[in-house]
């Protein structure tokens, strides 16, 4: 049985590159690659570990994909709450991400498309229609800078001189 | 009569070899496509909060000098810092210099100190500037050669042999630069069991302090009773907080040494840059948590490398401190230059020769994990492909 430190610093090792064998994971946790099988599966099956992704740079890759943020203010349903509204949201494949939100707005909801006006009617079509919501702002994205923690356009020249 | 500028020159400096570090990475920098395992630096950037610290100084103009020994805020945090890091407590007006980076704070303490004929005791495998700051200063390097079966540790017994009735100052340089040693606290007691006994000062470069593994704490021999009045800490923020560029270091001891260096640092230098002195002051009051992120990153970076060096059959003890491993490299039948010449002609890798460290730094390497772990990963396929061979 793993130590709740132990696992915490396996799952920062998985944040920072989903890509490394058991092997490599396992020298830098300081654990046996048994252990990180084992420990992986386990947070697996609780759910800790949901899912992997990969991130790409699809401007770079040569293929535009259009993502907006709808701001969404929601009247709650009676009994289900936001949940129920989250779940109606999520369902659609052009839906990449769902946020319950503090302040201004209720739900925000990251949708992707192939083109500006595909994003646009789908969040005007399938979003705005739906009972439950009382008002809308979609947002184009139109650089991503940096996202999940990596930057986009980095210069990862090394640029230390031997000093001695 | 020809005037020859040649035969004016300081003979001192004259005959101090060139770096054995610098030759070998002038010939890796006509290279293409070299992947290094050489620099002595954190490869990260300085942490945007203190960078911040650095660019709102300048944005209110403070680009003066500051005093000699330092912004009394910075020395006041340095003192803070000392207390809360390593329990040593220190006297911000009396006893601290803020100085160029760790090295100038080493040679004026060595200035300070040593006189023509004055023997200082330098164990080595060491950092390559002791020796020359003691010649430059007039005095006799008397180099003990670690052992690596000793962990690369300094020990009582050879201390004990070293020391002459000229022996000044004993330079103790742990963490370690080049071999990743450390000292503990029983090593230590032991060294000042042997000081006790004589007039010696003790010079502890803890430049490294902060990068122990392990859950090896970093203890200071300053620490140890009845050594603090004899022992000049020199410390700094380079490889802490991945501050090099910025030139920030400190000398903290005895207040009769800290004003004579004070004199020779107001002389050479007058204050360290004013930019970096405030930038130093975010660093160590807000500065901790960027420590425990890098550490934790070198200590699995290290991890990696040194499984990777023994699977390759070059051996190397577990380095504690700082962020090199010391592999040895006697198995290939090379010497130390030798193994570098050839890794970076064939696989184009660039490591540094331990004998650069000194003589009892032959038949091994230094590779620092200052890299990322692609980085090192490629390297150690290089190395692999060139044991094959």
């Amino acid at each position: 049985m793993m130590t709740k430190d132990k696992k915490l610093e396996l799952l920062n090792i998985i944040a920072r590159d989903e890509n490394l064998t058991y092997a490599q994971m396992a020298l830098l946790a300081g654990m046996s690659e048994a252990e990180v099988a084992a420990t992986i599966y386990e947070l697996e099956q609780e759910g800790v570990i949901v899912g992997k992704h990969t991130l790409i740079n699809w401007d770079k890759a040569g293929q535009e994909r259009v993502v907006a943020l709808i701001e969404l203010k929601v009247t709650p349903q009676y009994g289900e709450g936001f949940d129920r509204i989250a779940e109606r949201m999520w369902q659609y494949p052009q839906v990449r991400s769902v946020y319950l939100m503090s302040g201004a707005y209720d739900i925000l909801v990251e949708v992707e498309g192939a083109t500006m006006k595909e994003v646009a009617l789908f969040a005007a079509e399938r979003i705005a229609p739906m009972d439950c919501v009382v008002s809308q702002n979609t947002c184009f994205v139109l650089r991503k800078y940096k996202q999940n923690g990596i930057v986009y356009e980095k210069d990862n020249q090394d640029d230390r001189q031997v000093v001695l | 009569m020809a005037f020859d500028i040649n035969s004016t020159l300081n003979k001192t400096v004259v005959d101090i070899p060139p770096s054995g570090i610098r030759r070998f990475f002038d010939i890796a920098a006509t290279m293409e496509d070299v992947v290094s395992l050489g620099v002595g630096e954190p490869d990260f950037v300085t942490p945007w909060h203190i960078r911040e610290a650095g660019i709102l100084s300048l944005e209110k103009g403070h680009t003066h000098y500051t005093g000699n020994a330092g912004l009394m805020e910075l020395r006041k945090e340095i003192c803070n810092y000392m207390n809360r890091r390593f329990d040593l407590k220190y006297d911000a007006a009396t006893q601290v210099l803020v100085s160029v980076g760790g090295s100038e704070a080493i040679d004026a303490a060595i200035r300070c100190l040593v006189t023509p004929g004055d023997e200082v005791i330098i164990p080595e495998p060491a950092f390559v500037c002791y020796v020359p700051m003691v010649q430059m200063a007039g005095g006799t390097p008397v180099t003990i050669d670690l052992k690596e079966e000793d962990e690369f540790r300094l020990t009582a017994k050879q201390l004990r042999e070293a020391i002459t009735p000229k022996t000044k100052l004993l330079i103790l340089p742990f963490p370690n630069n080049p071999t990743g040693g450390i000292m503990a606290k029983e090593d230590l007691e032991e060294i000042a069991e042997v000081l006790a006994e004589t007039n010696i000062v003790v010079l502890s470069d803890e430049l490294y302090a902060e990068l122990t593994y392990g859950g090896e704490k970093h203890v200071s021999i300053a620490n140890i009773p009845g050594m603090m009045e004899r022992t000049v800490v020199i410390n700094g923020l380079s490889k802490a907080y991945a501050m090099t560029g910025w030139r920030i270091g400190f000398a903290c001891g005895p207040a009769p040494l800290i004003k004579q260096m004070i004199k020779v640092h107001q002389f050479g230098i007058m204050s360290a840059p004013t930019t970096a002195q405030y930038a130093a002051i975010e660093a160590l009051r807000n500065g901790d948590s960027d420590i425990a992120m890098m550490k934790e990153e070198y200590d699995m970076r290290r991890r990696y490398i040194i499984d990777g060096f023994n699977k390759l059959g070059l051996t190397c003890f577990e380095p504690k401190g700082a962020f090199y491993v010391f592999p040895c490299i006697r198995s290939t039948g090379l010497t130390s230059e030798e193994f570098c010449t050839k890794l970076l002609e064939e696989q184009r890798v660039a490591v540094v020769p331990g004998n650069a460290f000194g003589a009892s730094g032959e038949g091994f390497i230094r590779v620092s994990y200052a890299y990322s772990i692609k980085n090192i990963e490629k390297a150690l396929e290089r190395i692999e492909r060139f044991m094959k061979k």
